[in-house]
């Protein structure tokens, strides 16, 4: 078992994470959000790797051949499509913000505070 | 195997899905009926539920896919007592919240109604679901309706509280996920049943201490406790009234409850060495955001923004009663949020009165501008809030607070001390709106939020008033006779007794095994407690005469202006806040749990 994809995906959760905190522009900060996302499609996947193991289609191949894990690829594909939901939303949201404020800068967003 | 279960989910889902292909087509009036139609059947659906529940769970497999030898491949709803209780109250909200936009906006197109359906579905499969992905994939069906539904409306206000929503919500479903896919990892389970089984024979390593801390973070963060709760007061501030009600009615409690739904099945069984230690760190967390939340309130002049803060206190005493550990305590967390939620609501609802009346609900702009009898509806649900005995909330928090024996005694006073605040900004905001007491300025309060729209105060025709107070006061009739509901403690105890019994709740879902009945029953509050509740509606009242007649300058204090400064409304402060709460938090865990 290799530990590189998990590091990986930490990586790609901090780099999202770090890009997301320091961001001046929506556009950009939704992009790192999906970065960040898409540590989780690297962790779900390596949990169900296996070496030398074939895709987990059983039609034609002998009865106890290693498979990879089928379960979290339908999790990733269910990740992703709610991962692109999300991101249309937010960067409709952000042409919005674009169109009646002149400005896609997080701090200068008229915002409710205090 | 019971037909209704999968109903909560299905029906608002399907009536969504038909609306918004026909929709367009029909007079404005068909989104209203089939909303109200669908909210009233999950209603009803919901209490059936709850009445089936009183011995056992109920289990449904979907498609038939039933565990073979104590192995789950299936997908499950698991429904308990505080799962159906919750959903029968989301049902309610959404009710009262359709009964009170039919009257509230000027226009609403059939989307509207499209992305409530799909909220009230997404909530119902929430509540009910006994997978963890599926709670992942519930939570964040919920965050895309709620981003849409924040941003409602045309108002410029909108849509950073939409934007700062969906951001920090985001985040949180990327830790929940990420927490999910180290356990399916360990575990190769889902079923939160299967993993706990899984994980029960084994010590509390970092993978486990790492799994609970992430996926626990991902639910506090749509909970809204502290340090992850900026979000949710913009979300609030900005959002239409009837929309506002199903958030803080009814989302914020799911994320406490998916805590203990999550805990007690899957990690209490690794984690239970470090009981104390847990129950130390969840505790301060819970009083942390009560005492927060309530100071917060008190600083507000937005009446939505201040029923945010409240809502965060509220939460935050909620988690204190899941942090106990305890099941009677656990259950007056049930209660508590319960009742409170659906005041909450009806506070909310009022709010929007007001704001359909005198397009404001500024609490200085306001003043002396209310109907006399919201003014009443506002007063009870600010007492309610402060949890006056023996309102639906006091024995709720009665059982938590009776729950804190050993080392925890100080917690009523605590408690109080949070209520107080909550309840005495309410009071205060009630006594200038409706009575018109006190000055119209305040500086501590600040600048007014979220400007309204610059138009002249409509005159809404009496019928329109009639049909929005009486959602109002629907839910607030509900939520504070609950106590009048007789052993419902009792029930609610016997209920939370079964879900922290983790071998018989895991052989009842995988095996069919018919837990153990035991009718546990629940003490009479005891004289501690009841001093509590009277004591905080006392000081809430006290402390709103004092605001009102004596000013608050005295409050011009560094300390609270930083406090008020530190919800600085930039979204990237909060995912800063978010992440250095996910590190303290298991800087916490790696400290005490060692």
């Amino acid at each position: 078992m290799s530990y590189l994809p998990y590091a990986l995906a930490v990586w790609l959760l901090v780099v999202g994470l770090y890009g997301v905190v320091t961001s001046r522009h929506l556009v950009h900060l939704v992009v790192c959000l999906t970065v960040a996302q898409s540590s989780t499609y690297v962790l779900l996947l390596a949990v169900g790797y296996r070496k030398h193991a074939t895709a987990p289609i059983f039609k034609g191949i002998p009865l106890g051949t290693k498979a990879t894990d089928p379960v979290v690829q339908a999790l990733t594909l269910t990740d992703v499509v709610v991962s692109v939901t999300v991101l249309a939303l937010l960067l409709a949201v952000a042409v919005q913000v674009y169109v009646r404020e002149g400005t896609l800068d997080p701090d200068e967003i008229p915002a409710v505070r205090g | 195997m019971d037909v209704l279960v999968p109903l909560p989910v299905a029906l608002p889902l399907l009536a969504a899905a038909v609306l918004a292909a026909v929709g367009t087509f029909l007079p404005a009036w068909f989104g209203d009926l089939v909303a109200a139609v669908v909210s009233v059947a999950v209603t009803a659906i919901g209490v059936v539920l709850l009445t089936r529940t009183g011995r056992h769970d109920l289990v449904y497999w979907f498609g038939g896919w039933r565990p073979s030898h104590g192995v789950a491949l299936g997908i499950a709803f698991d429904v308990d007592g505080a799962g159906a209780a919750l959903g029968a109250v989301a049902g309610l909200l959404m009710a009262a919240s359709v009964a009170f936009s039919w009257r509230y906006f000027d226009e609403t197109g059939p989307l509207f109604h499209v992305l409530l359906l799909v909220f009230l579905g997404a909530v119902e499969g929430f509540a009910l679901s006994g997978d963890l992905f599926n709670l992942f994939v519930f939570l964040e069906l919920m965050t895309v309706a709620a981003i849409a539904l924040t941003g409602y409306g045309d108002e410029p206000a909108p849509l950073q509280g939409a934007l700062n929503f969906g951001i920090v919500n985001g985040f949180g479903a990327f830790f929940l996920l990420f927490g999910i896919g180290l356990l399916y990892g360990r575990t190769g389970a889902l079923n939160l049943a299967q993993i706990g089984r899984s994980l029960a024979g084994g010590r509390a390593d970092g993978l486990v201490l790492v799994g609970f801390l992430l996926v626990t973070a991902g639910f506090l963060v749509k909970a809204g406790v502290v340090p992850f709760h900026f979000w949710l007061a913009d979300a609030y501030a900005v959002a239409p009234a009837p929309v506002c009600v199903l958030y803080s009615g009814v989302m914020s409690d799911l994320g406490l409850n998916a805590v203990a739904k999550v805990y007690w099945p899957v990690f209490s069984g690794p984690l239970a060495a470090h009981a104390t230690a847990l129950r130390a760190i969840l505790v301060t967390l819970g009083v942390v955001s009560a005492l927060l939340g309530g100071a917060m309130a008190f600083l507000q002049r937005d009446l939505k923004r201040m029923l945010a803060f409240v809502t965060i206190g509220q939460i935050g005493i909620g988690l204190v009663g899941i942090g106990l550990l305890t099941a009677r305590s656990l259950a007056g967390t049930t209660l508590y949020v319960v009742s409170d939620g659906l005041v909450r609501g009806s506070l909310l609802l009022v709010v929007g009165v007001l704001i359909r009346r005198i397009r404001s609900c500024d609490e200085l702009n306001a003043r002396g501008g209310g109907l006399p009898v919201s003014g009443v509806l506002f007063a009870v649900g600010g007492l309610a809030i402060a949890g006056l005995p023996p309102v639906g909330s006091f024995f709720g928090r009665a059982l938590i607070e009776d729950g804190a024996t050993g080392g925890y005694r100080w917690l009523p006073v605590v408690l109080t001390a949070a209520s107080i605040l909550s309840g005495g900004a309410l009071l205060r905001a009630a006594g200038r709106i409706y009575l018109g007491w006190g000055s119209d300025r305040e500086p501590v309060l600040g600048e007014e939020q979220a400007s309204p729209e610059q138009e002249e105060p409509a005159h809404p025709p009496r019928g329109s008033l009639v049909v929005m107070l009486a959602s109002a006061a629907a839910l607030l009739v509900v939520g504070v006779g609950m106590a009048a509901w007789p052993g419902l403690p009792g029930k609610a105890v016997t209920a939370a007794v079964r879900t922290i019994d983790r071998p018989a709740h895991a052989a009842e879902v995988l095996e069919g095994k018919p837990p153990p009945h035991e009718r546990a029953s629940a003490p009479a509050p005891s004289g501690t407690s009841i001093a509590a509740g009277l004591a905080s509606a006392a000081g809430a009242v006290g402390l709103a005469l004092l605001a009102l007649f004596g000013g608050l300058e005295a409050l011009a204090r560094r300390p609270v202006l930083r406090l008020k400064a530190l919800h600085s409304g930039i979204v990237t402060d909060y995912v800063t806040w978010l992440t250095a709460g996910i590190a303290a938090l298991g800087a916490a865990f790696v400290l005490a749990l060692r």
